[in-house]
């Protein structure tokens, strides 16, 4: 993918070498983009989806303003910021998943391998398939912990039963559950507890195979012991998926993330390295939610 | 300030509690009574012969209303296949797909209104409508009668029902890749699963006493259901014709007809309560 004419007017320079090129700290004037460190280690990585002037609405009320981000492939990014920042809208574009809501709206480009996801032409169910989701909320189907799994996995394949067998258990072992729940798959899955039925719904997502993998604040509704899991969970995935995740919990995006982007008011504050973010933010509203002045 | 004594609001407070306690028991005490007069009179009718033989003149011993009891167990069948489909769908369109939008504002209307309609005008209006032009009373008619009476309330049922799901469990499917009819019928539906069984129950339960909107219908007969494009046997204008006779022994079957009515809703309700009341988490 190059840049088009189009992005070369931008005063920003193209997506995919913000994160490989080296910019001093404080070199960059009040833009809302750069990387704010030196351009190494898990800085040199390529964009996997690249958003640039992302409008949202719902109904006349404007969520989201002239957002740019690039989501590194392989990585995990962050998204923080105070409640109502619009952490949660942001992602929810990149699975599209708010036009199931009339009254809602995006504008501008979010570019995945090119293409342009909130543009026409765009197959849902194929892009849905290619970008899972977890919620907040654990929210398993009302069905067995096996069937749980094998509903995304009907929907996209064609598979025998043994292979449906071995998809289910290798995606719940990938999700880490495979162990407690391996005499349970005919259970209903609302029978497991909140943090199992959470990596439930990683398994569920990961099962069909994605390349992205969306958490909305997946350790909101669990307790303390199922967050770590969960937090190791991304640590091991995001070798073979691209992950961002929003989050209230500071601590858990220093934790587990390679960069960090923080929201306020719908607009991108920062975005960089998430030890450059967490250690020598360049904007003093960072600095001030990332040390709880407010937020 | 001195506040104001305490007494005057008491007493108000004691009255309150000793009427709405007082409205309770007599709600509870009315049942108690029909459910007590209807099983004293009814059981004594019920014997093997009521369940399994034709009705007899009057005067003539070992007759029973096996008759009516298939034939009303028929219109039922007919009443669930037509209204329980349509009402279901109607109720999912209203909550999945209809939104805000005016088609569903009407529908909702109409349903609302329909709710209300008398019986007995849906009796004439069928009447009107499949008994007229063919020239007699059937079984099917009857079935059309009790479906358009189910059909608004298993609509609203499913609308309400659906409404309880949660959307977090739509967009869970729908973020799968699941297109929208399958995370309806998949998902969502399964979800609401005991609301919706428990509505469909109790529209059954609410026709299987209806007599006005089968009097211009089935009508009656005394003779087996051997087709339904015939007045068709059934409880409820049994109920009507046996009470309204001079007969102590049809006076008598109409008492074992309504205890055998009353048991079943009553048996269903209590079902629904409890058995369907499924564990949530």
């Amino acid at each position: 993918m190059s840049p088009s004419s189009a992005e070369e007017t931008r005063p920003r320079p193209p997506a995919q070498a913000a994160f490989m090129q080296v910019i001093k700290p404080g070199a960059i004037p009040g833009d809302n983009c750069p990387v704010n460190g030196e351009g190494r280690g898990p800085e040199r990585a390529a964009p996997k989806i690249v958003t640039r002037g992302l409008n949202f609405f719902y109904g006349k009320h404007q969520a989201l303003i002239d957002n740019d981000l690039e989501i590194a492939e392989r990585k995990v990014t962050a998204i923080i910021g105070p409640s109502g920042c619009g952490k949660s809208t942001h992602i929810r574009v990149y699975n599209r998943i708010y036009t199931l809501y009339r009254d809602q709206r995006a504008e501008g480009e979010v570019l995945m391998d090119g293409q342009n996801l909130i543009g026409p032409g765009v197959d849902l169910i194929e892009l849905r398939r290619k970008v899972g989701m977890i919620f907040q909320k654990p929210t398993p189907f009302p069905m067995t912990v096996f069937d749980n799994i094998a509903y995304g996995l009907k929907l996209h394949y064609t598979m025998s039963r043994g292979e449906l067998a071995d998809r289910v258990e290798k995606a719940l072992r990938q999700a880490a559950l495979w162990e407690e729940v391996k005499d349970k798959l005919g259970q209903s899955g609302l029978a497991l507890s909140g943090g199992q039925q959470q990596r439930l719904c990683v398994a569920r997502a990961i099962a069909v195979e994605p390349e992205v993998l969306l958490m909305d604040e997946p350790t909101s509704a669990i307790d303390p012991v199922a967050t770590a899991k969960i937090e190791e969970l991304v640590e091991q995935l995001k070798g073979q998926f691209t992950i961002a995740i929003v989050t209230h919990n500071m601590q858990q995006a220093a934790r587990v993330s390679d960069f960090t982007a923080f929201f306020f008011e719908g607009r991108i504050v920062e975005f960089g390295a998430t030890r450059d973010i967490f250690t020598r933010p360049a904007k003093k509203q960072t600095e001030d939610y990332i040390t709880g002045r407010f937020g | 300030m001195k506040p104001r004594p305490a007494g005057g609001r008491r007493l108000v407070d004691l009255t309150v509690r000793i009427f709405s306690g007082l409205a309770a028991v007599i709600a509870i005490f009315m049942l108690s009574w029909i459910i007590w007069e209807v099983a004293k009179k009814g059981v004594a009718a019920l014997n093997p012969a009521f369940f399994t033989k034709l009705p007899t003149p009057p005067g003539i011993e070992g007759g029973g209303l096996a008759n009516a009891i298939l034939g009303s167990g028929l219109i039922t069948l007919i009443a669930v296949a037509m209204g329980v489909p349509v009402g279901l769908f109607a109720g999912i369109y209203l909550a999945e797909f209809g939104g805000g939008s005016r088609l569903a504002a009407m529908v909702r209307f109409t349903v609302n209104v329909m709710m209300g309609v008398p019986s007995i005008i849906i009796g004439m209006f069928v009447y009107a409508l499949l008994v007229l032009p063919v020239g007699h009373f059937s079984g099917y008619a009857g079935g059309v009668a009790l479906a358009l009476i189910m059909l608004p309330i298993v609509a609203r049922t499913t609308e309400d029902m659906l409404g309880l799901v949660p959307n977090t469990l739509r967009e869970s499917a729908l973020a799968l890749g699941a297109p929208r009819w399958k995370a309806t019928l998949g998902v969502v539906l399964r979800a609401a699963k005991a609301g919706l069984l428990t509505g469909t129950i109790l529209a059954i339960a609410r026709v299987s006493g209806e007599t006005a909107p089968l009097l211009f219908t089935a009508m009656n007969s005394p003779y087996w259901p051997s087709s339904l494009n015939q007045p068709t046997a059934n409880l409820t204008v049994t109920i009507f014709n046996y009470a309204m006779s001079p007969y102590e022994d049809w006076q008598r079957a109409a008492w074992g007809a309504s205890l055998l009515i009353m048991a079943s809703v009553l048996a269903v309700t209590i079902l629904t309560r409890f058995g369907f009341r499924e564990v949530k988490r």
